[in-house]
């Protein structure tokens, strides 16, 4: 599965979300921006409307009401059924992300309100392994997935992630197919399934649930495809095109059914949910 | 597009050299046995000539032959595993078409952009049973490689298998998938339209297929490029094939930033069919003639005909909703992960 070279170097500046300090520059127009003015305006760049890249506590307390989120299956841990070993062991890297994040794992799950309409949720942290999905994250959104089958809730699933997590190898892979099974079984029970792209979406997890929404919708300009550029790039040695793989091309291609400002996310998917549920 | 000859390819291994015009390509792990095979081949030829007789000699040869080939063999590393499943003469869709069906009418085109090489459909007989045989081909020599692409998949094959699939659903056909593919295609043409989406498409509507799908692995197993015709009832690899969420080689341009460490990471990557099976990932392994497939092509194909055929007569006594709902069960079980609050730190599932 290709992933962004997302784990090191230089994407990490973007990804740690918003430095300490006063003030932070906006990665796209390169502006000096004031940093609580970013912050009121839920991470957003107020002159170019970047969408600055969000950790997955901050996305949950940006889209449902107030104290409406209740956490589910945070009891599911990661273990290293591979015994991995790259540069580092997978069982040190699963600790080192843990300590830096709090969390047990790449997503989190749970139910919301958005404007009073109760639903399922599953938002994926970037900050986390670039938000890869290990057996873990495949387990937990299949658990919600079920969960809204059997609750008969609408399901949102924030998806932002590198792809299926190489640690695990094999292992990841199926998780594809796992939850890819398991919206088959919640599309035959009529549930409703919205699938959130933010910026990256690539690889396994675009080649899985993402993809699987009754409806499809995108921040601006969010990294979305399969392989990543970086992969493409190695295969074909082709410069690629202007906006290649953003929410824009994916729109025009037919493949992301409307682009949503962060601002209006809220109001959009509660629309969804009133045209879609009896 | 001809099935790739077979002809000149004789069963045992050692008369193998003798009956090809193609030299036989040599991996570098099998030069010490390349070197016996070359013995045995100049022997032979002495004793055509002269009249003299070395037929101990050569009996000598073939047993330290067969034993070396054994050793190797059956100690093979994981990156060794991978040369094995990526070897230029290892037996190809098209070739295992042409070894085990008794009939088979290819079916062409997605009927929403195009026909894609790389994913060959088709009706097929098989022993006994009628079925959607569905493959991924890689092509044998040059032409025919770029013509297939290398068997990396463009978004309208996967659609053209999912179509087939649907067909053989609707006239009660079984599925029959055969995977051979270093995965998905990544260019332009395949994400603009659809990579990611035809795979996920395919995953779901293949959870819930009504019809029984068998999957095998006959060479390379890459990641959704495989799992995207690879849902089904039994999943099985033939026994020197790869399957991994990535192939060695992307794996450690990502995390070493060179190719230097993919023979390491064929090893963490736990991609070989004795691993897999640990894991619940395949069902079952179709054991390969000694000194793999590309030895001889005949018994490996022998081989995958006696699973199908016996693991498609297994599907077809049980009802359908119990096949779908067992398919179900069997993706829902993978993946290991600890749980905290029951049962103390058991595992979940495994």
């Amino acid at each position: 599965m290709s992933q962004l070279p997302s784990q090191d170097a230089a994407p990490a500046k973007r990804t740690e979300g918003i430095p300490e300090g006063l003030w932070l520059r906006c990665p796209d127009c390169g502006d000096m921006l004031f940093r609580k003015v970013v912050e009121e305006s839920l991470h957003v760049c107020p002159h170019c409307q970047y969408h600055f890249r969000i950790g997955a506590r901050l996305r949950i307390e940006h889209l449902v009401d107030p104290g409406s989120f209740e956490e589910m299956f945070n009891d599911i841990l990661p273990t290293d059924p591979m015994d991995f070993v790259d540069r580092k062991t997978y069982a040190d890297r699963l600790e080192s992300e843990q300590a830096k994040t709090g969390d047990p794992d790449a997503v989190v799950c749970g139910k919301a309100f958005i404007k009073g309409r109760p639903m399922m949720l599953a938002v994926m942290n970037p900050d986390f392994m670039m938000g890869s999905m290990g057996s873990v994250v495949g387990e937990k959104i299949t658990r919600t997935i079920e969960k809204a089958a059997v609750d008969n809730l609408p399901l949102l699933i924030v998806s932002c992630s590198g792809g299926a997590r190489m640690q695990e190898s094999t292992l990841s892979l199926m998780q594809m197919a796992k939850t890819s099974a398991a919206l088959a079984r919640l599309d035959e029970q009529g549930g409703l399934f919205i699938s959130l792209l933010a910026d990256p979406t690539t690889g396994g997890v675009t080649a899985s649930f993402a993809m699987l929404g009754d409806f499809i919708l995108a921040e601006p300009k969010a990294l979305i495809g399969f392989a990543g550029p970086r992969t493409i790039w190695n295969t074909i040695k082709v410069e690629l095109p202007e906006g290649f793989q953003r929410s824009e091309f994916l729109q025009e291609h037919g493949f992301v059914d409307f682009i949503v400002h962060r601002k209006d996310l809220r109001s959009e998917i509660a629309r969804l949910v009133d045209f879609c549920v009896k | 597009m001809t099935i790739a000859a077979l002809d000149g390819i004789q069963s045992t291994p050692i008369l193998r050299e003798t009956g090809r015009s193609t030299p036989h390509h040599v991996l570098e792990f099998e030069k010490p046995l390349a070197k016996l095979e070359q013995q045995l081949h100049d022997l032979e030829a002495l004793q055509g000539q002269k009249q003299f007789d070395y037929t101990k000699e050569l009996r000598q040869i073939r047993t330290n032959y067969t034993a070396l080939l054994r050793k190797t063999y059956d100690n093979l590393s994981a990156w060794e595993t991978v040369q094995v499943a990526r070897h230029p003469q290892r037996p190809l869709f098209c070739d295992y078409v042409g070894m085990i069906c008794r009939e088979f009418r290819e079916i062409h085109g997605d009927r929403l952009y195009g026909d894609d090489l790389a994913i060959r459909c088709g009706l097929a007989r098989l022993g006994t049973h009628k079925v959607m045989l569905i493959g991924h081909h890689k092509g044998r020599d040059t032409k025919e490689r770029v013509a297939c692409n290398f068997g990396l998949a463009h978004p309208e094959g996967y659609r053209k298998a999912l179509r087939c699939m649907k067909l053989a659903e609707k006239f009660g056909l079984p599925v029959v998938s055969l995977i051979d593919t270093p995965g998905a295609y990544p260019g332009i043409g395949a994400e603009e339209r659809g990579q990611a989406e035809s795979i996920a498409r395919n995953m779901m509507e293949m959870s819930r297929l009504r019809t029984p799908i068998l999957a095998v692995v006959l060479g390379e197993g890459g990641s959704g490029g495989a799992l995207g015709i690879g849902v089904a009832d039994r999943v099985a690899m033939m026994e020197f094939a790869w399957y991994s969420v990535i192939s060695p080689e992307a794996c450690s341009a990502i995390l070493f930033k060179s190719n230097e460490g993919a023979a390491q990471l064929a090893e963490s990557l736990k991609l070989t069919s004795k691993h897999l099976l640990k894991f619940g990932v395949v069902d079952s392994v179709v054991p390969e003639p000694l000194g793999g497939a590309h030895r001889d092509p005949r018994t490996a194909a022998h081989n995958l005909e006696q699973f199908i055929t016996k693991a498609l007569r297994d599907l077809k006594r049980c009802k359908i909703e119990n096949v779908v709902a067992r398919r179900y069960e069997k993706f829902r079980n993978l993946g290991v992960v600890i749980e905290t609050t029951k049962r103390g730190m058991a595992k979940a599932a495994s």
